[in-house]
């Protein structure tokens, strides 16, 4: 059977697909919420070293690793439709920008309130915190470049080559407590194993399950208002069965 | 443990809620924010073809 691959590659096909989507990652992601959070107050033991504080892993983890996923995912989106100049992976770029945005804001708020009683500092001028301030920047700076030009085409261009440009800083964010010799700590899951007790690494996966779901749904609930806002004078929007 | 004992974190209280509170308003803001802009994507597709009727 020949499957047509580029069927769901045109905003009206989509729109109802991602409509259809949307329960099938919000719902699983509300109950990998509940289990990650259970694993990881009611089953992970305490920490040796941190107490109770290093609770804060099991959201700080999962919101960093997204932000930075997220970043390429959008990056990615962004240059496929500058180069094919398919208008629904431009619409799916601007779509995700607002939820990397809050992942990062996540990752610097828990590292924060982390970072207070550990180092006993909120803030630090550190290789990691920096380029994960400039990954938030990054995300408010693809946005508001987005919304200052009026014609949406040309907004997803300009967009798009400053999400491409900005997609080095991942890896600097992502390398940055090997390359520097930062306050924030190194890896605690590397592919040579871990060092952490298996609900503690349960608990974490479990949350950014649960976190990428999320951002899928929102993203898709996201992108269905920015097709009607993109496609209001076609046709098949006004015989849409909700606009009646 | 005690009720009183999971709530106080060992002393870390604040950090630790303060955290998963923030990140539980920002999850609840996202989705107010999002549906409420699909509603008013709606309302304005409606409009649209509403003054299109009227020519």
């Amino acid at each position: 059977m020949a499957i047509n691959w580029f069927k769901y590659s045109a905003p009206s096909t989509f729109y109802g697909l991602a409509g259809k989507l949307v329960p099938f990652f919000a719902i699983p992601a509300a109950v990998l919420f509940a289990i990650g959070m259970y694993i990881g107050f009611f089953v992970a033991p305490v920490d040796a070293v941190q107490g109770e504080a290093y609770r804060i892993i099991f959201i700080h983890v999962p919101a960093s690793i997204l932000s930075m996923f997220l970043y390429l995912i959008m990056a990615g989106y962004a240059a496929l439709g500058l180069i094919f100049n398919t208008r629904l992976s431009s619409m799916m770029a601007t779509a995700l920008a607002p939820t990397g945005a809050l992942f990062a804001f996540i990752s610097l708020w828990t590292g924060a309130l982390w970072g207070k009683p550990m180092w006993g500092a909120w803030w630090v001028w550190d290789a990691r915190l920096t380029s994960e301030l400039i990954l938030l920047f990054l995300y408010f700076g693809f946005i508001a470049l987005h919304a200052s030009i009026d014609d949406p085409r040309r907004a997803d261009r300009a967009a798009a080559l400053l999400a491409i440009v900005g997609s080095v800083n991942v890896p600097i964010i992502y390398f940055s407590v090997k390359w520097w010799n930062t306050l924030h700590q190194g890896s605690t899951i590397k592919f040579t194993g871990t060092s952490m007790h298996i609900a503690m690494q349960q608990a974490m996966f479990v949350t950014l399950l649960a976190c990428w779901m999320y951002a899928v749904a929102v993203a898709l609930v996201r992108v269905r208002s920015i097709i009607l806002d993109r496609e209001r004078t076609t046709q098949w929007v006004s015989e849409l069965k909700e606009i009646a | 443990m005690s009720v009183a004992e999971f709530f106080n974190m060992g002393g870390y209280a604040f950090y630790v809620w303060g955290s998963y509170g923030v990140t539980l308003l920002v999850f609840v803001v996202e989705i107010l924010m999002v549906n409420h802009k699909r509603k008013i994507a709606l309302q304005e597709v409606r409009m649209m073809r509403e003054a299109g009727e009227e020519l």
